[in-house]
């Protein structure tokens, strides 16, 4: 109990700011550092377009995600309504008066396509990220605790993870979506354990490597707990690989839950997110490819800009 | 040698064993969603429940586990629910058409990302080597169904040059195989060719090259005879490893194209809870793996003498 309290002393409050604070540091010295990569810029650049639409979705959709207007069904791009079609919002029932435009056409229930697109980037920007995060604090765990441990923990945690990576992937995602139902919450899970031992063997590679070096010899000295040498130590020497390693698997995170979608395995049907708009109209694609093809290349784009920003601080990293 | 391969063998069984220990039991999870997909979902509750019990699937696990190894061992891969057949006598078929996809991949993939890989880790940093760099990233950074739905919407929708479905229905055609295969080497490619550019431009850089290029060698011969054989060696074992990815791979490209695949054949079990089938097609899967990174492990020790089988 004293220890808790210990934690919580205005002492702690002002390290914790301090360390925010570096962080904050951290990140715009990153983005300055970026600028010497073109490739780098231009990953960033596409990202933060995805993360502006997934934030103002509400502002630059023009239309509900969910309004079905009928005579606009599989409509090619550009079509417009005639006007005296009823059609139905959440709360009432609306004539069309012969405005209403789908830029990128309808789908096969009659709504937006562009207006599902947008609202589309905001569960794939909430969902991979969440996933691979869970994914990395599992896998980071996962990896400190063999690489500095050794001994039994180190031969158990690997060869779970061996036997794990030995399987498919996907394989390992349909088995456990089936099993289990499809929901946001299992995505994640199946993500996380999928992907933890891959990051597991990551972060292990890189504790073996920097368990040898001199700060922590000194904080054993200083008589520092494991956790201490784990996490403050070790931990923030190893971040560069694993800053990069993240931009590309949050990119592979997103094919998957893309993928999932796809399979019909994804997220439940009203969600528009990208996979599941092309599940949606799949049927259609061969007819009217116009429902299918923009959910594509948006999230082509989206998972290019990880790997070009993943492939501008690989670069970077480099050269210093 | 000998030891080591038995070493592998044994560890391929224990992993199967469990692999299948833990499918076995998660699937138990949903034995009564396998009822409902069998006779539909207007089946009576007490019809179902007379199913399971006419099936057997209401036995304790541990006996239906032990009747599906014992099978397992005799070489019964068990009935499939699904289709109301024995498992094996969909699974081999839909093996082979799997691998004739494969192996098509295969031999476009690998002429095509070697060359590139060669070509850019010759001269890094020039002109040429950014421009395959920037195409491989952007290949490899297009999922497979998306690809699927672009090339569809081009070389079918708009073209007509190509059938839209592989599901050879009138006898093999060769028309159908091209989409199919086309969408998975535009997706693997790119991994390849950056594993040949780096091993490559590695090899570039070492002392001997130096040598060669400075005793007047020819540079196309410093190439072929001295800098490809050892720039050769990493990417071996990234190139049989990629067998293990195909198998994930051909799930998404079998489903749109309808390719009557072993892809295809898992989804297919999966959405429908078909246990014995489910659980021979995690058994090959498992075979594959284990056996791809023997191969990987045994041709990379031949490759490079320095690694001795420890």
């Amino acid at each position: 109990m004293a220890q808790i309290e210990n934690d919580l002393s205005p002492g702690t409050a002002a390290r914790l700011a301090a360390g925010l604070a570096g962080f904050a540091r951290g990140l715009v010295r990153g983005v300055l550092l970026l600028r010497e990569s073109w490739v780098g810029m231009l990953g960033a650049g596409i990202l933060v377009f995805w993360v502006m639409v997934a934030i103002l979705a509400p502002v630059l959709a023009p239309f509900p995600p969910d309004q079905q207007i009928s005579p606009l069904i599989n409509a090619p791009p550009m079509s417009v309504a005639d006007a005296g079609h009823a059609f139905f919002t959440d709360e009432e029932m609306l004539i069309t008066d012969g405005t209403e435009r789908y830029l990128l056409g309808g789908d096969g229930l009659g709504r937006d396509v562009l207006s599902r697109l947008i609202y589309g980037a905001r569960s794939v920007l909430i969902y991979a990220p969440i996933a691979t995060g869970f994914a990395y604090a599992i896998g980071i765990l996962m990896g400190l605790l063999a690489g500095y441990k050794r001994g039994w923990i180190d031969d158990v945690l690997s060869r779970i993870s061996d036997m794990i990576l030995a399987f498919p992937v996907l394989v390992l995602y349909v088995v456990i979506i089936t099993v289990m139902e499809r929901s946001a919450v299992n995505i994640v899970l199946a993500v996380t354990f999928a992907s933890a031992p891959g990051i597991m063997r990551i972060v292990r590679g890189l504790v073996l490597d920097l368990r040898n070096r001199d700060y922590v010899a000194a904080a054993q000295t200083r008589g520092e707990s494991s956790w201490y040498i784990m996490f403050r130590e070790i931990l923030p020497n190893a971040r560069g690989p694993l800053i990069v390693d993240a931009c590309l698997r949050l990119g592979y995170t997103t094919i998957t839950i893309g993928v999932l979608g796809f399979l019909g395995l994804g997220l439940p049907p009203p969600d528009p997110n990208w996979g599941n708009l092309i599940a949606e109209n799949r049927n259609i694609a061969l007819t009217a490819p116009h429902s299918t093809v923009f959910p594509c290349l948006a999230i082509s784009s989206l998972v290019l800009a990880l790997n070009l920003l993943a492939d501008g601080l690989r670069e970077i990293s480099l050269k210093d | 040698m000998i030891f080591f391969l038995a070493k592998r063998i044994v560890l391929m069984l224990l992993t199967m064993l469990v692999v299948s220990i833990i499918l076995f039991a998660v699937l138990e999870v949903n034995v009564e969603n396998l009822a409902t997909r069998v006779l539909g979902q207007f089946a009576t509750p007490i019809q179902r429940e007379d199913w399971l019990r006419d099936n057997g699937y209401l036995r304790p696990i541990y006996v239906r586990y032990f009747e599906w190894i014992t099978g397992m061992l005799q070489g019964d891969f068990g009935h499939s629910t699904r289709f109301n057949v024995p498992v094996s006598e969909m699974l081999w078929g839909r093996l082979a058409n799997t691998g004739l996809l494969g192996l098509c991949v295969f031999a476009v993939m690998i002429p095509l990302a070697l060359t590139l890989g060669i070509l850019s880790g010759m001269k890094e940093g020039s002109s040429l080597d950014r421009s395959i760099t920037f195409v491989s990233v952007m290949t490899t950074s297009v999922p497979e169904f998306a690809s699927a739905v672009l090339m569809s919407a081009v070389f079918v929708f708009a073209l007509g040059w190509l059938p839209g479905t592989s599901g050879m229905t009138q006898g093999f055609n060769w028309a159908e195989m091209v989409l199919p295969v086309a969408v998975l080497v535009m997706y693997g490619f790119g991994y390849i060719a950056r594993m040949m550019r780096a091993s490559m431009a590695e090899v570039m850089h070492s002392a001997y090259i130096r040598t060669a290029v400075l005793k007047g060698l020819p540079y196309q011969r410093v190439i072929v005879r001295h800098a490809l054989r050892n720039a050769m060696i990493a990417p071996f074992t990234v190139i049989i490893l990629q067998i293990n990815w195909l198998l994930s791979g051909v799930i998404v490209v079998e489903y749109f194209f309808a390719y009557q695949g072993f892809g295809a054949l898992l989804l297919d079990a999966a959405l429908n809870v078909d246990i014995d089938l489910i659980m021979a097609c995690a058994m090959v899967a498992t075979v594959v793996a284990v056996a791809t990174q023997t191969i990987a492990d045994i041709g990379y020790t031949y490759l490079n003498p320095r690694i001795r089988f420890s």
